[in-house]
């Protein structure tokens, strides 16, 4: 799905836990998150804490849009 | 008597079903589940240990869970180690392929594993690990096991493995030399002559497709651009109006989130069957972060969001079913003049 826009030339950032599946699929822009069944927030963790990392994975994931690269790019968090 | 170490899920292992996807692995005297069929299948050979881990564990812990799997190994001797069948199990193929590759590498003993070609799996381990060519789904299991058996069994009686085509396994990239009485010029012709009458013909050299994306360009101002939201988690309206699928899905949704300033649970939810669905039901913004999106948007860090979301279910689905439900998707984004977007998978 994600080559498919961006071959439409709209760029598109990854977000997911399985980066080495993300990058063989050929994702070029790839935000890590923490988990599978629950991407941006562990619910073993204060809804607050939760709040926190996914405001800031997706704040990462928006800069990585702006971001020029050369080649498939995992933006560290 | 050889002996063979057997790697399979929780699932497989019969710890359960997604509620126990998180569980470290564990190591087990005798034959659990896929192991015991194994058993039966191997000749003058005995499945000693089972191991078991949970996909999840695997997937997110990798290091800490091949550590600890080769520390349970290295006391053991043992002559093969069969991980699988994973179907088309993603999380399941890579823990597969990154255990035989890693016990390869410790031990030096033959590995084996068996996937489905649309397992991404495949194209990270081929290489590194004999993959064979599997069913896609579980009710597969009898004639996959069967497979892989086979080939362990050539392997353990010293026979020598054939290439790819002929074995069943996914190409290594190795190659082998091969004596053949006919000349390179007859093959040639022949090739050339079945090519003029349509007839069927292997190249010898044949290069492998590679679909690489060109990147596409940054935003250049984000501040003012038009961002979506897309995921292959499943989230949906509780309702799931537009029934799509928790596996191998064919259909897709748009959801409307313009009014809205979070995804609340119990008005939204995940039907992705390839993971508990606890944490996302209780709070859905944990993989489609419509909250941080609307902060993000008051804050003034992009332009504007796009009024849908667009939801479908990553686990089985086929590359090519994903990438018709994109095309569908695409027109609709262009049409709004989207200039990013954000695929939140699970």
């Amino acid at each position: 799905m994600v080559k498919v826009i961006e071959r439409a030339g709209i760029p598109i950032v990854h977000m997911c836990n399985l980066i080495p599946v993300s990058k063989t699929v050929g994702a070029n822009r790839i935000v890590p998150t923490i988990s599978i069944p629950y991407p941006l927030g562990d619910p073993a963790t204060s809804k607050e804490d939760q709040w926190k990392l996914r405001l800031h994975r997706v704040r990462a994931a928006l800069e990585a849009l702006e971001t020029d690269i050369s080649e498939q790019t995992v933006f560290s968090v | 008597m050889k002996k063979a170490i057997v790697y399979i899920n929780q699932f497989f292992g019969q710890l359960g079903g997604e509620d126990t996807a998180d569980v470290a692995p564990s190591l087990h005297k005798g034959q659990i589940g896929p192991a015991l069929a194994y058993q039966q299948e191997l000749k003058d050979c005995e499945v000693t240990d089972t191991i078991i881990c949970g996909d999840n564990y695997m997937g997110s812990h990798t290091e800490e869970a091949v550590s600890r799997i080769l520390d349970f190994l290295s006391p053991l001797s043992f002559d093969i180690f069969i991980a699988g069948p994973a179907f088309n199990a993603g999380r399941y193929g890579v823990a597969c392929g990154t255990i035989c590759r890693a016990v390869k590498e410790r031990f030096g003993v033959p590995v084996i594993t068996s996937m489905n070609e649309e397992n991404p799996g495949v194209e990270m381990f081929r290489k590194d690990v004999l993959i064979l060519r599997g069913g896609n789904i579980a009710s597969k299991m009898k004639q996959d096991l069967k497979a892989v058996a086979g080939l362990a069994n050539k392997i353990l009686a010293g026979e020598e493995i054939g290439p790819a085509s002929s074995e069943g396994y996914f190409p290594t990239g190795h190659r082998h030399q091969v004596f053949i009485s006919e000349n390179a010029a007859d093959r040639f012709m022949k090739m050339l002559r079945a090519r003029i009458h349509n007839e069927p013909y292997v190249s010898e050299l044949i290069v492998p497709k590679q679909d690489k994306v060109p990147i596409a360009p940054a935003l250049k101002d984000l501040k003012h651009a038009r961002i979506a939201l897309l995921t292959t988690g499943g989230v949906v309206p509780v309702d799931n109006p537009d029934r799509i699928q928790s596996a191998s899905a064919t259909r897709w949704g748009k959801y409307d989130i313009s009014g809205l300033d979070r995804l609340e649970g119990g008005v939204f939810k995940t039907v992705h069957a390839g993971f508990d669905p606890a944490a996302a039901n209780a709070d859905p913004n944990v993989i489609m972060p419509v909250d941080a999106m609307k902060e993000l948007l008051k804050e003034g860090v992009y332009g504007s969001l796009h009024p849908y979301f667009y939801s479908t279910v990553g686990t089985g689905t086929t590359e090519k079913e994903a990438a018709r439900m994109t095309e569908e998707i695409l027109p609709l984004l262009k049409k709004d003049k989207v200039d990013a977007c954000i695929m939140v998978s699970t």
